[in-house]
């Protein structure tokens, strides 16, 4: 298992750095820089000096190394616009996304997996039908507008919850950006279980176990869902991943103090660091959940070996 | 006295009226919005030149001069007199002694040469540089040729000398947040930049990053009574959408609105008594590139703006939340000649231009662009028909607004669209299309004229108030002649203000930027 582990950290490494060069190229060459979103007025020698203060005028190959040995010792740089270090920017968001994200992630998880279970378990009937219309909806619908209507039915309508901010933190303010952000994921998961358990109802190990003379119930609880559960953590380890790239417009939207916003605005501004460290710390999260779902497989079905 | 036109929609005349008759109430909460995007940039408002920004500096700092929308003009706020001397170069500022920082600290003069100092800083290319630099020594401290600002000088702690490198009035460069007096000890340390002080009404409570600003009642305002209200909170939402569903649902208390909602307000018996709406000081325009050889004639640059309906695109694309430009100055400035006309829609004169400036079958130009939807694409998008129909053939060039603002700083383009502040100085506006004044600067057509530098340099060097407007009056009628741009619009700012809100001004430097200690919450706001 640790060898395992130690395996797939070192893996992580070569795909980190694909990701930061990529990067930092890509910003290295799209036109426009931090320095015209600063002032509209600037004597060309303060702009060279500058340029000079934030390494600018340096080749990419030099500017490239130096991030990176940067990046060794955890330091991601200071932002061009606040000034700040980018893991202080990073820290103050992490916590207000991660909470959007695993949020989403449990309504997508609790509603998504029984639906799909309730579906295969009678194909063809009016639940399964309905289960998937909600699904197809789920899965097709523009988060942007979701949300709008999310907003404009249980805020301005009902008065159930405020229709944006972040609020205390609360739950309150948690609902519907969790549920805006997670309604697609909820739609997957509902489609990929009722596909696994419908494949797996008619496995060999299952026809077996109902002629020994099982119940139906221990059927479904022992062999069925155990088995499901394989092909849906896959989902949620891909889901978990793609929810950190969502949630730029959900955040938006609701006002939401996550990575997402921090990304945008930094984009639009051109600042290089506050960029990279965003996407560095969505990719890593990527990472580290994938990894954790590798580690769970094993937990869940005991013919997967760490080898 | 400097003269406001302000253009003020239905009930939001009656809404601010009403307001003066009230007596204020103290206490409650304002909740304001900042829509220019999904964060603020930085608690360092030395930093930013974002409008975005400046909605929460207005509670937290103050600057020497402050924007007064009644008056339509600026005014001293850090100081209680000003004495002119010099041939008017040499100002003397007689401080306030009642102004404390939110330390607890009373404000000197060191305070005013420490910020100023600053904000000059070349190395750090603070945006407010570009203000501060009227004052002699500055721009060679932001050269890094001197360390310190040699036209300020402090007399005593409460008076302080500003000699200027021109004739100007000071107010106009020094009463934006980006000049914001700072405590020199205090601002000096890093941890000022995550929990600022100011001098302002109100003092900083938390920054949650992408979502909100809080600051509280600051006890020790200088302006007996006010701030009114205990706290302030401004939330940012960049998503119009998001804003419309927070107003209806009186989550807000202000919410700017763009073409789409300003009709759909408008349409709606209940909303239409919240809008109020303001002439800004921004010139929305096309810029020709005078060294692209068709532009370079006159004529084609005035064919130009007798080829496009202008009116049409403003009622049909712009929903009227814009007003018609008739040249350089818009109709907030005081110095607006409301005698001129817009160029007519005349596409035959059009034609008979070109052809007299030798483009009988027109010619083919590149037009850069960023999606603005109300000066952007959308714009550009209509008017290409209107220019294809007398011959003149336009290919489209989209980058984003970051891009656009180097494009037009540069020089790189044949033609692009924008909006530029034409105000609230008029003199300012007009002398950036002296050929003194660099590309890079605001001279974005690299205009050069010599009758009209005349003009300019004229008003600079006379005392005579009167003259000088005439005579950049005139200036401003020869850049209507000169047309070194198509002339679009003056952008008609809209907000939607709940009706528990009083005491909202008509500021056309930027609607948004309210001096937050003159508002205040009736007890019907549903935020105590």
């Amino acid at each position: 298992m640790l060898s395992f582990l130690i395996r797939r950290l070192l893996q992580t490494v070569p795909t980190v750095l694909a990701v930061v060069m990529l990067v930092f190229v890509l910003f290295s060459v799209v036109p426009g820089s931090i320095i015209s979103t600063m002032s509209d007025d600037s004597d060309p020698q303060v702009e060279a000096r500058m340029k000079k203060q934030l390494g600018l005028d340096e080749p990419v190959y030099m500017r490239f190394g130096a991030y990176v040995a940067k990046l060794a010792t955890g330091d991601f740089g200071t932002s061009f616009r606040t000034r700040e270090p980018v893991t202080t920017m990073i820290a103050k968001r992490m916590g207000p996304t991660l909470q959007l994200i695993f949020a989403s992630m449990a309504f997508a998880v609790v509603v998504g997996v029984p639906l799909g279970f309730v579906a295969a378990l009678r194909p063809g009937g009016i639940v399964d039908s309905a289960a998937m219309v909600v699904a197809v909806s789920g899965l097709s619908m523009a988060k942007f507008w979701l949300g709008l209507l999310l907003m404009y039915l249980f805020a301005l309508k009902l008065g159930w919850l405020p229709s944006f901010g972040y609020g205390d933190g609360g739950l309150k303010y948690l609902i519907l950006p969790a549920v805006t952000l997670g309604v697609s994921p909820m739609a997957l998961l509902a489609r990929t279980t009722r596909a696994a358990v419908l494949e797996i109802m008619t496995a060999d190990f299952v026809r077996t176990a109902r002629s020994k003379g099982m119940s139906e119930t221990r059927v479904v609880k022992w062999h069925v869902m155990r088995n499901a559960l394989v092909l849906i953590l896959t989902t949620m380890g891909l889901q978990f991943g793609a929810l950190m790239g969502q949630a730029v417009v959900v955040e938006k939207l609701f006002s939401w103090p996550g990575i997402g916003s921090l990304l945008v605005d930094s984009v639009l501004q051109r600042d290089i660091p506050a960029v990279q460290g965003s996407i560095l710390v969505v990719v890593l999260f990527f990472l580290a959940i994938n990894l954790l779902i590798d580690v769970l497989y094993g937990v869940i079905d005991p013919r997967i070996r760490y080898a | 006295m400097f003269r406001m036109i302000a253009i003020v929609a239905g009930l939001g005349l009656a809404l601010a009226g009403s307001a003066e008759a009230q007596t204020p109430r103290k206490g409650g909460t304002i909740r304001m919005t900042a829509p220019y995007g999904s964060s603020f940039t930085s608690l360092d408002i030395h930093t930013t030149q974002r409008a975005q920004d400046e909605i929460y500096a207005k509670a937290l700092h103050r600057s020497l001069y402050i924007w007064d929308s009644a008056e339509g003009k600026p005014v001293p706020e850090l100081a209680k007199e000003v004495v002119v001397s010099g041939g008017g170069l040499v100002y003397t500022f007689k401080l306030r002694d009642d102004a404390y920082f939110h330390n607890g600290r009373k404000m000197t003069a060191d305070d005013v040469i420490w910020s100023y100092n600053r904000i000059m800083d070349g190395a750090k290319a603070y945006p407010g540089a570009r203000y501060v630099r009227v004052i002699e020594g500055a721009a060679a401290v932001e050269k890094g040729q001197a360390k310190e600002i040699s036209g300020l000088k402090k007399i005593d702690d409460f008076t302080l000398e500003m000699k200027l490198t021109e004739k100007v009035d000071p107010g106009f460069y020094l009463f934006t947040a980006l000049t914001s007096i700072y405590p020199a000890d205090e601002a000096a340390k890093e941890g000022f930049i995550q929990k600022p002080i100011g001098l302002g009404p109100f003092k900083f409570v938390e920054h949650v990053p992408g979502s909100r600003i809080v600051l509280e009642r600051w006890d020790r305002f200088y302006k007996p009574g006010k701030p009114y209200a205990d706290k302030v909170i401004v939330s940012v939402m960049g998503e119009a959408a998001a804003r419309d569903v927070a107003f209806r649902n009186k989550e807000i208390d202000t919410s700017v609105l763009g073409p789409a909602q300003y009709v759909a307000y408008q349409s709606d018996a209940d909303l239409k008594g919240t809008i109020v709406e303001v002439a800004e000081v921004f010139t929305r325009y096309m810029g020709m590139n005078p060294a692209f050889k068709p532009f370079t004639d006159k004529r084609v640059r005035q064919a130009i703006n007798y080829a496009i309906d202008t009116d049409l695109i403003i009622n049909k694309l712009v929903k009227n939340k814009a007003y018609r430009a008739t040249s350089w100055l818009p109709l907030t400035s005081p110095l607006y000649d409301k005698t001129m006309k817009p160029y007519a829609y005349d596409p035959a004169k059009a034609k008979q231009l070109l052809a007299d400036a030798g483009y009988p079958s027109g010619f083919e130009f590149e037009w850069t662009t960023s999606q603005n939807e109300s000066w952007g694409l959308p714009i550009v998008t209509a008017v290409i028909p209107m220019l294809d129909k007398v011959g003149i053939k336009a290919k489209v060039k989209q980058v984003e607004t970051a891009i656009l603002a180097e494009v037009v700083r540069s020089g790189d383009y044949q033609a692009f669209v924008y909006s530029q502040q034409s105000g609230p100085d008029p003199q300012a506006a007009l002398k950036c299309f002296h050929s003194s004044t660099p590309q890079s600067a605001c001279n974005y057509m690299n205009f050069k004229n010599a009758d009209f530098d005349k003009l300019i340099d004229e008003a600079g060097q006379t005392d005579d108030a009167a003259k000088r407007g005439q005579l950049l009056q005139k200036a401003n009628a020869l850049l209507y002649e000169e047309a070194p741009v198509w002339f679009f619009n003056y952008n008609k700012a809209v907000m939607a203000v709940q009706p528990w809100l009083k005491g909202i001004q008509l500021n056309a430097t930027e609607l948004t930027h309210q001096n937050v200690e003159d508002l205040w919450v009736d007890e019907t706001s549903p935020a105590k």
